[in-house]
C-alpha cells in the first residue's frame, strides 16, 4: 500500500528550471492552469510540483528567458517487458479511485499500426508526364451529397450537392468542449476556404450564425441545441451515431463545464450535467434511423443534405450500407484514432477500427452493391496530414473531417487533459481566464495558413502523380501502394505491394 | 401541403383518414395554428415543431414530440414509444396508453418547460435519463397491469415524474429518488391534470383527490462517481475519496508549499 499519493511517488514530467537563467518573472507560474509551478516566498524563487506537471510545454513555451525545460522524470517504474508503464498506472488509479480511467485525445499506442504510413503515392516518370502545379490549373474543388439522384424524385432534387474548395473540412467540436474562441476561428477559416467547420453536439452560439452556410449543425443523441432555427441554419445536417476515440460510448459534459454561455447554447441549465445518452434511444434498427433522417429533412424541406456519422467498426461496410439505403446523403466513417474531449481509456485504446481500412471496405462495398454514387463518403479520425488526406481519398473518400490538426494549429500539444477543462492553451476549456489564451483573429489566421499549405502540398503531390483534379484520385486504388503490410491486409485495403507495376 | 398552406398563412388545418402519416407538424411553427387529425396520426408527429398545436381525433405512433420547442398536441386515444424524446418545451396530452421509452431525456431550460400527461399506463424506461420538465402519468385504466414498467427513470439527472398511486421500489432506477407530494407539487400538478380533464371531457377533482407519488433525481450528477480523470489531476488524496484520508489512517503528507 502507498502511504502518500501515488502520483507523488510516481509522475511522468519534471520542470527543470535554470535558475541562473530565471528572472523570477512568474510567467510560468499564472501560465501553468494545474498549478505545478509555485512561487516560494521564503526562498524568494520558483519551484515546480513535479508531479502535477502534465507535460503541455506550456511554461516552457512563455519562458522569456528559455530557463525552463519540460523533461522526462528518469526515475520510471522497474522495466518490465509484459506490464508497461501505463498498465502499472491505470491498476493503481482503478485501485486508488475505484472509477473508470478517462482520458483525451486520440489513442496514442505505438503498438498498433498505422497504415498510413504504410502506403505510398505514384508519381509520374517518363512514360507520362506529371504536371507542374505552379504553371497548371489544379482543382481540388469536390461536391460531396447524392450524386445520384433520380430527376423523378422531386424531394431529393431539392437537396443540393455541398460544395467544397478543399477537400478537408473541420470535424465535429462542441462549444462546451472547446471554447468559443477556437469555433469561431474554425469557421472564419472554413469560410475563407470554401469548405465547412461542424457545430458538434453543443449548439450553434448565436455568435457563429452569420457563418452558417460554411456550418455543419449535428444532432446527437442528447439533442442539445437543437431547435428549428438551428437546423436550418447550417449548410448540412449531421446525425451522430458514433465517434471514432468511443464507439458505442455517449457523451458526458460534466456540470463544472456547463457555463453561462453554454448552457445558453446548449439549452440546458447552468451547472447541469449534459448527457448524451450511448444510443439514441429512438433508433435501434436502419429503418428508425431512416425515420429520423426523413424528420430532420421534412423539418428543413428537403432544402439540405442529411449525413450520418458512425464509428469505424468491424462491421462498418455493411452499416455504411444500411446508412445509405436510409436515405443519408452523406455517411462520415470516423476511425479510432480520432479525439475527444474526454474518454474511458479501455474504449479509447481497444475498440473500434483504423479508418483507413474502414473507409476501403466501404466505398469497395458501396461500388459492389452500385450505391457509392448515391452517398457523399467522408473520411474523419486521425488525419495529420496533406498526405494522409490523400491517401484517404485515394481509398475512397470525398473528402476528410480535422479536428486534431487544427487545434494543434492553434498551440496544443496533445497533453491529454482536454477533459478536464483546464487546458493550458486555451482550446478545450472555458474558463475565463484560460480560454482568453486563445484569439480568434490570430487562431483564424493560423488554422487558415494550415489549409493554405495543405492545398499546396496535396496539390503538389496530385501533380507529381500527373492527376489535376482530386475527384480523379477518388477511389483510385491504383495510384497507391503497400509497403511492410500481410497479405490480407492488402486484400482489405484494396492495395498491391510496393514493387508491382500496373 | 401542410407546410404550404401555413405558408399561405392557413391557421386552421384538418387532416382526414389519417393512415400512419409520418411527420405531421414536422419543423412547423407559428402561433395560432391548430392542426386536427382523424384517424390514425404517424410517427414523429410534431419533431421539431415550435408553436402550433395539434389535436388528434385517434391513435397516434412512435416519437410524438421529438425534441420538439413549444407547442401543444392532444392524443384522444393511445400513443406508441420512445414519446417526448429530448422535448424542450411545450404540452403533450395523451388520454390512452403509452408504450416504451416514454420521455427519454427530455430536458428544461430557463423558461421551456417540457409537460406531458399520460392517462393510462406506460411501458419501461419510463423517464430514463430525464433531464428536465414534468412527466405524469395517471393511469385511469391500471387495473391488472402495473401502472408502469420496469426500470422507471433510469439515470434521470433532472425534471420530475409524477405518478398516481404508488410505484413498486424494485422497478425505480437507484438514480431516482421517490416520495409523496407536496403543496409545492400540487401547485404543478393541478394545472395539467385539469388541462388534461378538460381536453378529453373528464372529472378531475376525483383524480386530484386521489394519492400521487413523485420521483425525483437523486442526483443531479448520477455519474459523478463513475470517472476518474487521471494521473496527474489525482495530487491530493482526500479529494478523490473524500472521507477515507485520515480515517483510513493515512499519514498526512506534508504538501511542498507548506512548509
Amino acid at each position: 500500500m502507498l502511504y502518500q499519493p501515488f502520483v507523488t511517488n510516481y509522475y511522468d514530467f519534471k520542470v527543470v528550471r535554470d535558475q541562473d537563467r530565471c528572472i523570477k518573472c512568474q510567467g510560468c507560474v499564472t501560465q501553468c492552469s494545474y498549478d505545478a509551478n509555485f512561487w516560494d516566498n521564503d526562498r524568494q524563487m520558483i519551484d515546480s510540483i513535479h508531479s502535477k506537471c502534465i507535460g503541455c510545454h506550456r511554461c516552457e513555451a512563455y519562458c522569456p528567458t528559455d530557463a525552463i525545460s519540460i523533461q522526462r522524470n528518469p526515475s520510471q517504474f522497474r522495466e518490465n517487458g509484459y506490464w508497461s508503464k501505463e498498465d502499472i498506472k491505470n491498476i493503481y488509479l482503478n485501485a486508488e479511485t475505484g472509477a473508470i480511467v478517462v482520458t483525451g485525445m486520440g489513442n496514442d499506442l505505438q503498438s498498433q499500426p498505422v497504415y498510413f504510413d504504410r502506403i505510398l503515392f505514384d508519381a509520374c516518370q517518363v512514360t507520362n508526364p506529371s504536371i507542374d502545379p505552379l504553371r497548371e490549373p489544379m482543382e481540388l474543388t469536390t461536391y460531396i451529397g447524392n450524386r445520384g439522384r433520380k430527376l423523378s424524385d422531386t424531394k431529393a432534387k431539392k437537396t443540393g450537392l455541398i460544395r467544397l474548395d478543399v477537400p478537408v473540412m473541420f470535424g465535429p467540436m462542441s462549444y462546451g468542449s472547446i471554447n468559443l474562441s477556437v469555433q469561431k476561428a474554425l469557421a472564419a477559416s472554413a469560410r475563407e476556404h470554401g469548405t465547412l467547420w461542424s457545430t458538434g453536439e453543443g449548439g450553434l452560439h448565436s455568435d457563429l450564425y452569420e457563418y452558417g452556410p460554411n456550418t455543419i449543425v449535428q444532432v446527437a443523441s442528447g439533442r442539445f441545441g437543437v431547435h428549428e432555427e438551428y437546423l436550418k441554419a447550417g449548410a448540412m445536417i449531421e446525425i451522430k451515431i458514433g465517434q471514432g476515440a468511443k464507439p458505442g460510448i455517449g457523451g458526458h459534459l460534466p456540470g463544472e463545464k456547463v457555463v453561462d454561455d453554454v448552457s445558453r447554447t446548449r439549452m440546458i441549465p447552468v451547472g447541469s450535467d449534459a448527457i448524451s445518452p450511448a444510443p439514441h434511444h429512438d433508433i435501434y434498427s436502419i429503418e428508425d434511423l431512416r425515420q429520423l433522417i426523413y424528420a430532420l429533412k421534412e423539418a428543413i424541406r428537403y432544402e439540405k443534405p442529411v449525413g450520418v456519422k458512425v464509428s469505424a467498426v468491424h462491421n462498418i461496410a455493411a452499416i455504411a450500407s444500411g446508412i445509405a439505403r436510409a436515405g443519408a446523403d452523406i455517411i462520415v466513417v470516423d476511425g479510432y484514432r480520432g479525439g475527444t474531449g474526454a474518454t474511458p481509456l479501455i474504449v479509447r485504446d481497444h475498440t473500434g477500427i483504423p479508418i483507413e481500412l474502414a473507409i476501403a471496405v466501404v466505398d469497395e462495398r458501396l461500388r459492389q452493391e452500385g450505391i457509392r454514387e448515391n452517398v457523399g463518403l467522408v473520411a474523419a479520425g486521425g488525419i495529420r496530414s496533406a498526405a494522409d488526406t490523400l491517401k484517404a481519398i485515394g481509398l475512397g473518400a470525398d473528402a476528410v473531417y480535422i479536428s486534431t490538426a487544427a487545434l494543434i494549429a492553434v498551440g496544443c500539444t496533445l497533453c491529454q487533459q482536454c477533459h478536464t477543462g483546464r487546458c493550458a492553451w486555451g482550446i478545450t476549456t472555458n474558463d475565463s481566464y484560460l480560454s482568453k489564451r486563445q484569439n480568434p483573429e490570430i487562431a483564424a489566421e493560423l488554422i487558415s495558413n494550415l489549409l493554405g499549405a495543405w492545398e499546396i502540398e496535396m496539390k503538389e503531390v496530385l501533380g507529381s502523380m500527373g492527376i489535376n483534379a482530386i475527384e480523379s484520385l477518388r477511389g483510385n486504388r491504383e495510384r497507391l501502394r503497400a509497403v511492410g503490410m500481410t497479405e490480407s491486409e492488402m486484400q482489405v485495403l484494396g492495395l498491391k505491394q510496393a514493387g508491382l507495376g500496373m | 401541403m401542410i407546410f404550404d398552406s401555413i405558408n399561405g398563412g392557413e391557421k386552421r388545418i384538418e387532416v382526414k383518414n389519417a393512415l400512419g402519416h409520418r411527420y405531421i407538424g414536422d419543423g412547423l411553427c407559428g402561433d395560432g395554428i391548430r392542426i386536427d387529425i382523424y384517424g390514425t396520426a404517424g410517427n414523429d408527429l410534431a419533431a421539431f415543431m415550435n408553436g402550433p398545436t395539434i389535436y388528434v381525433h385517434g391513435n397516434a405512433q412512435d416519437g410524438i414530440g421529438n425534441t420538439m420547442n413549444s407547442g401543444k398536441v392532444y392524443v384522444d386515444g393511445d400513443a406508441g414509444d420512445v414519446l417526448f424524446y429530448g422535448m424542450r418545451g411545450g404540452e403533450v396530452y395523451i388520454r390512452g396508453n403509452a408504450g416504451y421509452r416514454v420521455g427519454i431525456h427530455m430536458k428544461e431550460y430557463m423558461n421551456f418547460i417540457p409537460k406531458a400527461v399520460i392517462g393510462g399506463c406506460a411501458g419501461d424506461f419510463f423517464g430514463e435519463y430525464m433531464a428536465g420538465g414534468y412527466l405524469v402519468i395517471l393511469g385511469l385504466n391500471a387495473g391488472k397491469v402495473p401502472i408502469l414498467g420496469k426500470n422507471i427513470a433510469t439515470g434521470i439527472h433532472g425534471g420530475r415524474i409524477y405518478v398516481r398511486g404508488s410505484v413498486d421500489a424494485d422497478r425505480i432506477d437507484r438514480a431516482a429518488k421517490s416520495s409523496d407530494i407536496d403543496e409545492e407539487d400540487l401547485k404543478l400538478l393541478k394545472p395539467l391534470v385539469m388541462e388534461f380533464c378538460r381536453a378529453f371531457g373528464l372529472e378531475c377533482t376525483k383524480i386530484l383527490d386521489d394519492r400521487f407519488t413523485k420521483l425525483i433525481p437523486a442526483s443531479k450528477r448520477p455519474y459523478g462517481k463513475h470517472y476518474t480523470p487521471g494521473w496527474h489531476t489525482i495530487t491530493d488524496r482526500k479529494a478523490v475519496v473524500p472521507g477515507s484520508f485520515e480515517e483510513n489512517g493515512y499519514p498526512a503528507v506534508r504538501n511542498i508549499r507548506e512548509r
